[in-house]
């Protein structure tokens, strides 16, 4: 919301000297945001041209320039050596003979940007033409400001060459803009923000003029009929619960809107159009209620504010033709054709043309929900639904459309009709018992009793402190007719916080008293992550939506969970609807961007949510909120949101030692992928197991590692990714991957470690070749070895593989070390054969191995 | 070699000649002097020290000596000995010194050849940021809560007041699930985690709660559509705005050092009631308002002051939406964007290098920060 500092000053006063950041810095105090400063910021000279002449001349950048003669006056010429002024201009939107605006050597624009006469496209250039964005004005840059389109032909026509631009627009007062809050719907009017401005002065005695203090007609006989019939209130809250009409006759449509009242639409960002739409829009500025005004002739019989009915159409100001939802509100002529949805937009066919004499000025206070569906559902947010659906002060209804006829018959000649329709339905507001101690136990800070009422008193509220309800610490507190935000003690709390200063408030550290540190899981999952950094590997993030290619990219087979992905409902990407099954599928689209950016060696991980519905989505209840849902609705709740295990991917790519003085590299390959999930296992302390998995996309088959749990819980896969997958997704060559999931390993090392002694007395070594076909595992060699040793193994290592012309075909051999100690007294040599012995006949039983 | 002779006069005897062990000793010590290397060493020890050597042919004479002389030609020959074994004692240490020291040039290396064969992995600065946060607060006696990315409408809006027709709702920029009657979001704040402890815990209840937050925004310097919050909520008897203030004091120090403080005004959030809205003082100007000057500060844009986000009293409606009474209990709620934190605390330029996984980013980092 903006508001010029000359508006402020007629409402409020100004504290002596106070420039727009001062008034900004005022306003924020008291909890409203400053948004921007606009204008004040230029110094002289800016006048009004005409455009005489220009010439179209192509530059060799491929634009055409245009090369003007304007008109800026007698005193503008004085500036270009007696000469009408001479500009290049690059816009287009404008015709010889059009009024402009132009800014002459000298000057400053906003942001300290000096004019002056320069070269420019083989021209000296006296100046420019200037855009919106260019004079603080607004933030169009689409073309240069031609003023009869700005101002309208009418005061256009009124204008000569030189005149003063800066206060034609208003440049020289600065305009305030705030961002309001949804709860201070009264804040989108000068009215409001003047009278918050006055409370951070300190609500000064007399120092609020409030521009809705007018006296108004009551409701009279013989008004335009106006039938108040919403037979279906939203929450039970009438759709309209005050309509005030107005019909002012015999306006001269050809009569322009005052020059200051166009100056002040301008100001505020907002285009003067005519004399009755401008006289409505400052209207609703000044005191924040939405005004609409109709073209009494092209109305035939009553007003009547109805729900809509199914199927019926309005073609909306904007052109275009919107079927109405039955939850929308209508103002109907007669009840039968819709003029407007209430609140947000008026009908094409009822609007004020310019021919228009006799106008009817529709004053209405509408619910806001009402108003806030329809605009959602239209997607239609105009300056009327922004105050409705935040809650217009019902009290202003009738003082608005005052000051709007006031103004029609001052500036347009109409006559007022006697007679005034004000069909008022509102209910009492009633009081609230407030206990004065309240806001001091909400905010910590002990704010005396004279202090709170005083506070509320200036806010407008009525405060009642003797009669029934009330006590030594009890007042009935009214709020006044433009907060329908204040309901609660903390809602008069937060008041009185803010009139006496939030920087009042204390600084306390609260104390808990019994917190019991990081859980197991927060904790492990720690530990996963640092785990994986210190093995070599940098943590990225990843966005995870992803296509649906994606899943037979990763040859994911048809009966996979991971096919069963989540779809958004508005993608940011028609490309990328679902979200990830696996922390692959959008870690690979990382990889690939630091591949695109010319790095050979990449090893990325991520941990992270994965979504994985397990079938169709369900519904989750949305139970009300007056109270804690059942435990059923609960269970219902928790239950509908679909699976979200907690994952990490790994990819890595190119050389995962480097060559150097020391020789050379070495390429990532599978067993990087398994060592690093065999990392992480022992972070956690966590036996896992490896097994060949030929069939688990995306990976190799040949070349993909199962790891599991000792329980044979599945932990994930590692190994090379499927040359196919690698060829789909554009990978490196011989990308090799890992996937894992945390929640598993993290629950799998969730109960203390049980330390087993160990032995003090000399180890004893012994080395066995084994001869084994090549399609058995070596991990299963490796279980029979340890199975038959018996007790005294400490452990076995497999130290050579082989497999060439030195032994049998179809056959390898693993040479392993096994070492052996007791707990109690050396071994001997005869003990040590007799275990290896024993080992050996156990591989040999459950692989067919034969000793070599 | 002469027999022995009870009257032999040792002074006649040549090898026992005080003069000739004199000249042998200095031979020797020459010798020794001589020596360059352990070798040579070796060499006059054999020659001077050796069986053959003149002294000990000369210790062997003392045998044949009558026994009244013996005494004298011993201490003699063995002053001789004494003096050569010390020699080659010194002589010994120097050389294997000069070895030692040689040996220690030789095998000189220079240490400036990259040593690192493996690269160094890092962590994601957004996750060290969350746990830096995380760590101060768990010290201070807090507790970690955590909950899921997709989740309930009811939980992610209405739960938190903001009904199906608040307008702030319509403010936040929601993923919603296909099919969008499943009452299914992305989560668009951190604060459904704050619902549901406050449905599943009694109070006393202070948590953390970071984590992943989804908006319907592109990637651009200042927006990503996925991005990281850090929320706290207290629940307790007699919590006021005044210990919501110094829980924010305490977070704005543990980020930005211990000589900033808060700033704090009216603000509306549904959640909240009273709200506040928090700037700290700029950690890098420490307050010194640069705007409009030639250099202004480029930390906080030269106001002095860096807005934090928004907090407040939680809302009496929240409290009982979660089954919590509001007459008895009171509690506050604060958060912020952890990738502005991030940005602010290490001059991080725009949002694409946080979002964009590029390997470098991380590991300007390493493990910690
Ligand atoms: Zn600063």
């Amino acid at each position: 919301m903006r508001m010029p500092l000359s508006w402020l000053a007629e409402y409020t006063d100004l504290a002596p000297g106070a420039r727009g950041a001062d008034v900004a810095a005022s306003l924020v105090r008291v909890g409203l945001e400053e948004e921007d400063l606009h204008g004040g910021d230029i110094t002289g000279p800016l006048v009004v041209g005409r455009v005489l002449s220009f010439e179209l001349e192509p530059q060799k950048n491929g634009k055409t320039i245009r090369w003007c003669t304007v008109d800026v006056g007698q005193n503008g010429q004085m500036l270009t050596e007696g000469k009408h002024q001479e500009i290049v201009c690059g816009a287009h939107n404008f015709e010889v003979g059009d009024l402009v605006v132009c800014v002459l050597p000298g000057a400053v624009l906003p942001g300290g940007f000096a004019i002056a006469a320069r070269k420019t496209y083989g021209h000296v250039s006296n100046g420019m033409i200037c855009a919106e964005d260019e004079i603080g004005l607004g933030h169009d840059h689409e073309g240069i400001i031609v003023l009869s389109r700005l101002l309208g032909e009418e005061r256009a026509a009124t204008l000569s060459p030189g005149d003063d631009a800066i206060t034609l627009l208003g440049l020289a007062d600065e305009t305030v803009e705030t961002n309001v809050t949804p709860d201070r719907g009264y804040c989108f009017s000068v009215r409001g923000l003047a009278r918050e401005y006055w409370h951070a002065q300190g609500s000064p005695e007399g120092g609020y003029r409030d521009p809705a203090d007018v006296a108004t007609p009551a409701a009279t006989a013989g008004g335009y009929a106006v039938e108040l019939k919403d037979d279906s209130p939203i929450d039970g809250n009438d759709g309209c619960d005050r309509y005030v009409a107005r019909i002012v006759r015999g306006i001269d449509p050809t009569r322009p809107s005052p020059p200051w009242m166009s100056k002040r639409l301008t100001q505020m960002g907002m285009r003067p159009i005519s004399l009755a739409v401008d006289v409505t829009n400052y209207v609703m500025l000044a005191v924040g209620q939405p005004l609409h005004a109709f073209d009494v002739d092209r109305l035939s019989g009553s007003v009547v504010v109805r729900r809509a009915r199914a199927g019926e159409m309005l073609t909306t100001l904007d052109d275009v033709e919107r079927t109405l939802h039955t939850d929308d509100l209508l103002i109907t002529d007669g009840g039968e054709q819709p003029l407007a949805i209430a609140g947000v937009m008026g009908g094409a066919s009822s609007e004020v043309s310019d021919t228009t004499t006799d106008v009817l000025i529709e004053a209405a206070h509408f619910d806001p929900t009402t108003v806030a569906r329809s605009s959602r559902r239209h997607r239609l947010i105009t300056e009327a639904s922004k105050r409705f659906e935040r809650g217009v002060d019902p009290k202003v209804t009738a003082a608005a459309a005052q000051l709007a006829v006031d103004l029609l018959v001052e500036h347009g000649g109409g006559t007022v009709d006697d007679a005034v329709t004000d069909v008022d339905r509102r209910s009492e507001r009633t009081a609230y018992r407030l206990d004065v101690t309240e806001p001091a136990r909400i905010v910590g800070v002990d704010y005396p009793r004279e202090r709170v009422v005083g506070i509320l008193r200036d806010l407008g509220c009525v405060v009642e402190e003797s009669g029934e309800g009330t006590d030594d610490t009890h007042v009935l507190v009214t709020p006044p007719s433009w907060r329908p935000d204040l309901v609660d003690a903390p809602d008069y709390a937060e008041e009185v916080a803010r009139i006496d200063g939030y920087n009042n408030i204390p600084s306390i550290t609260p104390t808990p008293s019994d917190g019991r540190g990081l859980t197991h899981a927060q904790k492990a999952r720690r530990v996963v992550a640092d785990a994986l950094a210190g093995a070599g590997l940098t943590e990225v993030l990843s966005y995870p939506f992803v296509s649906e290619e994606l899943a037979d990219q990763l040859m994911l087979p048809a009966d996979d969970d991971r096919r069963h992905a989540v779809r958004l409902a508005n993608p940011l990407s028609e490309e990328r609807p679902l979200l990830r099954t696996s922390v692959l599928a959008s870690l690979v689209d990382t990889l690939r961007r630091n591949v695109a950016r010319g790095r050979k060696d990449v090893a990325i991980y991520e941990l992270g949510l994965v979504f994985r519905p397990g079938g169709a989505i369900g519904t989750a209840p949305i139970p009300g909120v007056a109270a804690r849902p059942d435990a059923e609705t609960l269970e219902q709740l928790y239950a509908a949101v679909p699976a979200q295990p907690r994952r990490a991917g790994i990819l890595a790519t190119g050389q995962a030692e480097q060559a150097g003085w020391w020789g050379p590299g070495r390429a990532a390959d599978w067993s990087d992928m398994v060592a690093a999930v065999q990392t992480v296992a022992a972070a956690l302390a966590v036996p896992v197991s490896v097994a060949n998995d030929p069939g688990h996309a995306p990976w190799h088959p040949g070349r993909c590692a199962r790891i599991t749990l000792a329980d044979g819980t599945l932990v994930g896969h590692a190994g090379e990714l499927h040359p196919k997958v690698v060829a789909a997704l554009e990978l490196p060559a011989r990308t090799v991957a890992a996937e894992f999931d945390v929640d598993v390993l993290v629950a799998a090392s969730s109960e203390p470690v049980q330390a087993r002694p160990f032995s003090t007395f000399p180890p004893a070594m012994t080395d066995i070749a084994l001869l084994v076909g090549v399609d058995v595992a070596a991990a299963d060699v490796e279980t029979a070895l340890r199975s038959g040793a018996g007790e005294s193994l400490e452990s076995v290592t497999l130290f050579d593989v082989y497999e060439g012309e030195r032994i049998e075909a179809g056959h390898r051999s693993l040479a392993y070390r096994l070492t052996f100690r007791a707990p109690d007294r050396t071994l001997t040599t005869d003990e040590v054969n007799d275990f290896r012995d024993a080992a050996v006949a156990a591989a040999a039983a459950a692989t067919g191995a034969v000793q070599r | 070699m002469s027999g022995p002779n009870t009257n032999y006069d040792p002074v006649e005897v040549s090898a026992l000649d005080p003069a000739n062990l004199d000249a042998a000793v200095e031979d020797a010590v020459a010798a020794i002097a001589a020596a360059t290397s352990l070798d040579d060493l070796k060499a006059a020890r054999i020659a001077h020290q050796g069986e053959k050597s003149p002294l000990a042919l000369a210790n062997r004479e003392i045998g044949a000596l009558p026994p009244s002389a013996k005494a004298e030609a011993g201490k003699r020959v063995g002053q001789a000995r004494g003096r050569v074994g010390q020699a080659l004692t010194v002589r010994q240490a120097e050389l294997e010194a000069e070895r030692d020291e040689r040996i220690l040039v030789e095998e000189r290396v220079d240490v400036t050849v990259p040593a690192l064969r493996r690269p160094t992995g890092a962590r994601h600065p957004i996750e060290l940021v969350a746990q830096r946060l995380v760590d101060a607060f768990v010290g201070m006696g807090w507790e970690v809560a955590e909950g899921p990315e997709l989740e309930s409408e009811w939980l992610n809006f209405d739960a938190l007041n903001l009904g199906p027709d608040h307008p702030a709702r319509q403010m936040q920029d929601t993923f919603f699930l296909d099919p969008v009657d499943s009452g299914l979001v992305l989560r668009t704040q951190t604060s459904p985690v704050q619902i549901r402890t406050m449905l599943e815990q009694e109070p006393p209840i202070y948590v953390v709660a970071p984590g992943k937050v989804f908006r319907t925004d592109d990637l651009d310097a200042t927006h990503t559509p996925v991005f990281h919050q850090i929320e706290c909520l207290a629940i307790d008897k007699g919590l006021t705005m005044a210990h919501l203030r110094g829980a924010l004091d305490a977070f704005v120090r543990i980020m930005f050092g211990e000589e900033t403080r808060t700033r704090v005004r009216a603000n509306y959030f549904p959640f909240t009631e009273p709200s506040m809205e928090t700037d700290f003082l700029c950690f890098a100007c420490h307050g010194e308002e640069t705007w409009g000057s030639a250099e202004p500060c480029r930390t906080c844009g030269g106001s002095g002051w860096i807005e934090l986000g928004g907090s407040g009293m939680v809302n009496r409606k929240v409290l009982r939406t979660c089954g919590i009474d509001p007459d008895v209990y009171s509690g506050f709620a604060f958060g912020l964007g952890i990738e502005r934190a991030l940005q602010l605390r290490h001059g991080v330029q725009g949002m694409h290098d946080i979002v964009e996984g590029d390997v470098r980013f991380s590991q300007q980092f390493g493990m910690g920060v």
